[in-house]
């Protein structure tokens, strides 16, 4: 890192609102140069707010920013471009049909006369992808057929070939297959070396503990804190995020597996997963682990009637079979997809449909549905699992990320399901949410009456150790045994799912 | 009914009344009951055939061989009566084949997964070519001597076709708000991928949506013969376009998952009322199409702007 003492970047007394709320409240912020300077906090802390204040897509209500100690208010995104500011956000801005010059360059097209420069396009996207050391992107590929990663690169390409000073990533792994991920990872570390200055926005604080030197945490609109990444423990820093201390994350009351309710032996889907084995009884939370793309959602697809089985055996509540998703909602098994906007949820539907879609004959005879009695049931979700909404016939599509979720839970509790299988339950929600989420699971799996039984796949392994008694990784669509979270430590699992070792060490039970 | 879906209707309600008026003021025989009668009953083809076009357009899909198919059921329906049926049957018959119509729409679209979009356009052609074909390019005229279907759209009073579309539209409010099948279109419309997750059987409910759009053409058929004593293989030509305009100034989204019945009802009113007023005023027929069209493109744009707010 350059010894440069002004800084690349300063925001001072930063204040935005929108009508009554206080977006963000003055803020101060600085960033160095060929530094990666990680912003974290919850979601509605006001980093979204800040970083479009940066890219001049809001303008701030008081408050000044300099770049490199010049004043800096740019007035729209691409002003902040032309400035040096760069922004990669997590939906990419790619146009599929242009090719990868032709994207780079887009809006900036070289020309001479009326025509594109060709040869200048080319050297300039050439240019850019000097950095990116990825030998099979080419210029002349068309951008449409890339993988979501080389996407990425495109658009990080475009802000480079602008000559941006400071880069700011907006969760750039969400969509990442972990592979990718790494190779993000050590570009951006090379991009540091160049001496470009990047925020890194993220809600994954082992991600930020590898690439950040600094962090600072935003809560309410508010700088809590900017710490130095190396002497900030993990704790520490969620402490801060959520400003209450994170012992009662995970809640866990005694947990007494009962009768198996569910075997699965030899499962194959029509590619993944190639066979899993597994087990689970009433009482307890099973974890999935293991990279995306492994077959860990294809396992819970095929499970659930959504993708074809292709040999194997699944026995339900002592039922054998494979099932349609009608029948396994009849049978007692739930889902709650990881993707919300393009599965889990009708988003311009009401709250009321969308939690008891499954199971609309209860709420009338013949056929016939009560609106009434439909909101009825989901006032009284509402109500125990705190979804801030202001009322049942409100259109979920306009609820924050963390009360859709809550709301695609509710539907499993609402059909009152025996079996539930949850994909990633809380990808890209507040820790709030989060908390009352891993509250409901640990509710259903230890009911006095009636305890269900989970399997709950996850990416995050303290998520996994926090609410799982047992945990069988899934790597390149095998799954291990299931293994009690006691024996494990979160080097054996990511050993199994990295293909590092073929099993979990530990017996089975 | 919630506040949101008042207030949907709100805009093409206002919009009926607004634009009734200034046609009114300009020519105050618009208030006269011969008018409000004429405006009334020459709804009822294209607010029927609406009904059954609003629900696909809220399952998320679309029929353009809905002119075609009332043509087609037209000429079906003068056939029947020609052969001396009774109404009951000819009522039943021609309904029924409308829906065989739209079951075959249906179930390419589901079957092969292909665009309804692409499907109708095609369907379009073969239901008009079928049509012109069976009738050998002339419309079959019904004998003088059946007077039955007279009633159904002029005759003294309120003729039964308005009756029917208004029970109608009562009728589909009601199946659309307060059952299952109703909750399934929205749920299909709105998220096709949300409602397999949730176990509703999406094919079912999209075969069933295009048949009873192709049985509410059928009805639609059976009143265009009524009106013309004649079953027309050249009829309805481009009328799908209507009854997707009614739909949409209705307040449905072409994206699926929201609209109403009585929306598509005021929608096709409204367009009723342009046509009527444009010619009560001597105001030049191609200027009754840029109206027409003008008001489209403003429901689209108020659409708009409430989404935008929503949001």
């Amino acid at each position: 890192m350059s010894r440069d003492p002004l800084p690349r970047l300063q925001m001072r007394g930063i204040r935005k609102s929108f009508g009554s709320t206080i977006a963000l409240g003055r803020v101060d912020l600085e960033i160095l140069p060929g530094e990666v300077h990680a912003l974290v906090g919850e979601n509605g802390a006001g980093k979204s707010t800040l970083m479009k204040v940066l890219s001049g897509a809001h303008s701030p209500d008081e408050g000044e920013m300099f770049f490199n100690g010049e004043p800096y208010r740019p007035r729209n995104p691409l002003e902040a471009r032309a400035r040096g500011v760069g922004m990669i956000y997590q939906e990419l801005s790619i146009a599929p049909h242009l090719t990868v010059e032709e994207n780079i360059v887009l809006g900036m097209e070289p020309v001479m006369g009326p025509f594109i420069d060709r040869k200048e396009m080319r050297r300039r996207a050439l240019e850019a992808l000097a950095r990116f050391e990825h030998p099979d992107l080419r210029p002349d590929m068309r951008a449409g057929d890339l993988s979501v990663s080389a996407q990425q690169l495109i658009e990080i390409g475009r802000s480079l070939a602008m000559g941006c000073k400071v880069l700011v990533f907006d969760e750039p792994t969400s969509s990442l297959a972990q592979k990718d991920i790494e190779r993000l990872f050590l570009l951006i570390d090379r991009l540091r070396e160049q001496g470009i200055s990047i925020i890194y926005i993220s809600h994954f604080l082992e991600e930020v503990k590898r690439l950040a030197s600094r962090l600072t945490v935003l809560r309410d609109g508010s700088v809590v804190g900017t710490l130095d990444v190396a002497s900030a423990s993990t704790d520490e820093i969620v402490s801060l995020m959520v400003g209450r201390s994170v012992e009662d994350l995970y809640p866990r009351t005694a947990r007494t597996p009962g009768e198996t309710i569910l075997e699965i032996r030899k499962l194959a889907g029509a590619s993944k997963p190639v066979s899993a084995d597994l087990s689970l009884r009433r009482g307890e939370v099973i974890g999935i682990a293991g990279l995306v793309g492994s077959g860990r959602t294809e396992f819970l697809r095929a499970l659930f009637g959504l993708d074809r089985v292709r040999s194997g055996e699944i026995v339900m509540a002592g039922k054998p079979g494979n099932a349609s998703p009608r029948e396994r909602w009849r049978q007692g098994m739930g889902m709650l997809s990881e993707n919300r906007k393009e599965e889990g949820l009708a988003l311009n539907l009401s709250i009321a449909d969308n939690v008891t879609l499954t199971c609309l004959e209860r709420f009338g005879s013949a056929g016939t549905v009560s609106p009434t009695k439909q909101q009825a049931a989901t006032q009284s979700w509402i109500d125990r699992l705190g979804i801030k909404c202001q009322g049942p016939t409100q259109k979920i599509g306009s609820l924050s990320g963390g009360n859709q979720q809550k709301a695609a839970f509710a539907r499993l509790l609402e059909h009152d399901v025996d079996i539930l299988l949850l994909d990633e339950p809380t990808r890209g929600i507040d820790i709030a949410a989060k908390a009352r989420i891993y509250e409901a699971i640990n509710e259903a799996v230890t009911d006095p009456k009636r305890p269900r039984a989970v399997i709950l796949i996850s990416s995050y392994l303290p998520e996994l150790f926090g609410t799982c008694d047992r945990i069988a990784v899934m790597s390149q669509g095998r799954l291990t045994r299931a293994v009690p979270v006691g024996n494990l430590t979160p080097e054996d699992v990511m050993r199994v799912a990295t293909g590092k070792a073929d099993d979990l060490p530990g017996s089975s039970s | 009914m919630s506040i949101r879906s008042i207030l949907t209707l709100l805009g093409p309600f206002l919009a009926l009344v607004v634009v009734y008026c200034i046609f009114g003021a300009m020519k105050p025989a618009m208030f006269t009951s011969d008018v409000v009668l004429s405006v009334l009953t020459q709804t009822v083809i294209v607010a029927t055939a609406a009904i059954g076009m609003t629900l696909i357009i809220i399952s998320g899909g679309i029929d353009l061989s809905v002119g075609s198919i009332i043509a087609m059921a037209s000429v079906a329906a003068a056939t029947f009566v020609t052969k001396g049926y009774s109404p009951l049957i000819v009522f039943v018959g021609t309904i029924a084949f409308g829906a065989i119509c739209g079951m075959i729409n249906g179930s390419l679209t589901v079957g092969l997964r292909l665009l309804p979009f692409i499907v109708t356009l095609g369907t379009m052609q073969i239901f008009r070519g079928g049509a012109k074909v069976y009738a050998k390019g002339t419309p079959v005229n019904l004998p003088f001597d059946v007077t039955t279907y007279k009633a159904w759209m002029g005759g003294s009073g309120l003729p039964y076709g308005v009756w029917m579309m208004v029970a109608l539209v009562l009728v589909m409010t009601l199946v659309l708000r307060l059952t299952r099948f109703g909750r399934y279109v929205f749920a299909v419309g709105s998220n096709e991928n949300t409602a397999t997750l949730c176990g509703v059987n999406v094919p079912k409910v999209k075969i069933l949506v295009y048949t009873f759009g192709g049985a509410m053409a059928g009805l639609a058929a059976v009143m265009n013969m009524a009106k013309s004593s004649q079953g027309d293989p050249t009829t309805a030509m481009g009328m799908e376009l209507d009854v997707i305009a009614a739909v949409v100034i209705g307040g449905a989204s072409l994206s699926g998952g929201e609209g109403s019945v009585l929306g598509a009802l005021i929608g096709a009113l409204l367009m009723t009322t342009i046509r009527t007023g444009c010619v009560l005023n001597a105001i030049p027929t191609p200027w009754t199409e840029v109206i027409t069209g003008a008001i489209i493109v403003v429901a689209v744009i108020i659409d708009r702007l409430r989404h935008r707010r929503a949001a």
